[in-house]
């Protein structure tokens, strides 16, 4: 195997872990849009990265919790707002400055490609180097989840009794987002931001339906969706020899997989 | 800023921004924003497809959108409808990926289907505009009372008779109109900024839904002449200005409204 193949396989494995984590209380809290919007977000940020020579990772993260920050603000002190229409109009804005940077990789920079690879994903171009991020932010999600699980779990079931059980609930929901936040990062780097969406919601979504308790919907979901990273990864790998000249994207095919395991759980 | 080349990209724009804007109050007022911003990227396959086979590319588009249209319809039936949305709008735009891909994958077309390209409108964008851009409007105007009727409350639509499934299937695929109307223009990713931020600050700064529906449509065409002028004028992409702009306008309503409210508990 070569040295990209294998960055490949372990950033992968890290996001699809990390999303099915995230992804099974995004599901349960019926937070899919928000997910949604915040990787849309953070794609400004794997622009504004491209254009300033970082890695990308960086920026999808920080991106992601000043969206974190937007959504809080917008959401504050409007307990009936209509929360999808938030998310909307954040992620409408966070658009529209990945077009702008966009526009400015192209034209300032060299990365004639950068929409493709922000958007879709560029997996085979990470640098081995990119193993040491991916693994450090899943590492500190890992634990934010792990000390999140139960004042968490207790918030999105009920947030009344949560609250008379002395949980923050407020801050234990802005924690998850952060969770949320470097789920979808490491995603975005996986499957690019827009895809981010299938790999956070479409494991996790089909794990609930097959199994009763929230920890083996994760561990089926983080099944799943490894099964689909590295399935896509083989399948765009394999893709080389189908159509000369041009490659098939790995995130169409993880996608892909993902709708696949989504069809299987409902039946 | 107005020489005869760019009396196109006026045009279509601003009918565009019409449908975007009346498809954005239905948005605000079913609550369907999720839905709203994967119809036009359900379109973006359509576009990409259109250009791997080189045919003209509305019908494909439309043909994308409305069939998308009726899943998201039958998903939302079934309550909690956020994964199969997410997943509706992430297979679909995998597919564009792909088509794009195998045609090569070339780097301005990819921005221009994600982010538009209204300044490059040519003369053949100007009618499909035009007649979708009167179609949107008129439809949703003949539709306001029921549609309305089943966004409050769905039990007394039923007693009227009103299936509320087959309202949700005519909201969205009048939505899905509007998204084929804005994708060449606005792109599958900025349409839905046109869609949300005017109808949402409209409904803060008015209550009458007739004139929450024409301060929606008026927001958009103006937040669409301002971007095209300041395009036109700092030579950055329409869609940066289109995305900042409808955010701003809605944070301006929010102000706007946060500042009146003492005011009148005082006066109370």
């Amino acid at each position: 195997m070569t040295d990209v193949l294998v960055t490949a396989l372990i950033v992968g494995a890290a996001a699809a872990v990390l999303c099915a984590v995230a992804g099974v209380f995004t599901v349960l809290r019926g937070q899919a849009f928000a997910g949604h919007a915040l990787a849309d977000v953070a794609s400004s940020g794997g622009a504004a990265a491209l254009l300033l020579g970082l890695p990308p990772l960086a920026g999808y993260v920080l991106l992601g919790l000043a969206g974190v920050g937007g959504l809080q603000a917008l959401s504050a002190r409007r307990t009936t707002a209509d929360h999808d229409l938030m998310a909307g109009i954040l992620l409408g804005a966070g658009l529209g400055i990945t077009a702008l940077l966009l526009y400015l990789d192209v034209t300032l920079g060299s990365a004639s490609g950068a929409a493709m690879s922000v958007m879709f994903g560029a997996l085979f171009a990470l640098p081995a180097s990119a193993v040491w991020g991916a693994g450090a932010a899943a590492l500190v999600a890992m634990a934010l989840a792990a000390v999140l699980y139960r004042p968490l779990l207790l918030a999105s079931l009920d947030a009344d009794l949560a609250a008379v059980q002395g949980v923050n609930v407020r801050l234990v929901n802005t924690l998850f987002l952060v969770l949320l936040a470097l789920a979808v990062a490491l995603a975005s780097l996986t499957v690019g931001a827009i895809l981010a969406t299938a790999l956070l919601t479409g494991p996790a979504a089909a794990a609930l339906r097959l199994t009763r308790t929230p920890g083996h919907a994760m561990a089926l979901a983080s099944v799943f969706g490894l099964a689909s990273v590295w399935g896509g990864v083989g399948l765009a790998y394999a893709s080389y020899g189908w159509t000369p000249g041009h490659v098939w994207p790995v995130s169409f095919f993880t996608t892909l997989l993902v709708i696949a395991f989504y069809a299987l759980g409902r039946r | 800023m107005f020489a005869p080349y760019l009396l196109h990209a006026w045009l279509a724009a601003s009918f565009v921004a019409l449908a975007a804007g009346a498809a954005g109050y239905i948005v605000v007022l079913r609550r369907a924003s999720f839905a709203a911003h994967a119809l036009p990227m359900a379109a973006f396959p359509g576009a990409a497809l259109a250009r791997l086979l080189s045919v003209a590319a509305p019908p494909l588009v439309l043909g994308f959108a409305l069939v998308s249209a009726l899943m998201l319809a039958l998903a939302r039936r079934r309550g909690r409808s956020g994964p199969a949305t997410a997943l509706l709008l992430a297979g679909l735009m995998a597919l564009g990926a792909l088509f794009l891909s195998l045609s090569g994958g070339y780097a301005g077309a990819v921005y221009a289907l994600l982010f538009g390209q209204v300044l490059g409108a040519g003369p053949s964008a100007v009618l499909p505009a035009i007649v979708l851009g009167l179609a949107v409007p008129v439809l949703l105007l003949i539709g306001l009372r029921p549609l309305t009727l089943t966004a409050l409350s769905e039990d007394l639509a039923a007693a009227r008779g009103l299936s509320a499934f087959w309202m949700d299937v005519f909201a969205l695929a009048v939505l899905a109109l509007a998204a084929t109307a804005a994708l060449p223009l606005t792109g599958a990713l900025l349409s839905f900024s046109l869609m949300t931020g005017p109808a949402a600050a409209a409904r803060l700064l008015v209550t009458r839904p007739l004139a929450a529906f024409a301060l929606s449509m008026a927001l958009a065409l103006g937040v669409t002449w301002a971007a095209l002028a300041l395009a036109f004028v700092t030579n950055a992409p329409v869609g940066f200005f289109v995305g900042v702009l409808c955010a701003g306008v809605y944070v301006a309503a929010r102000a706007a409204q946060a500042a009146q409210t003492p005011s009148s508990s005082t006066m109370a």
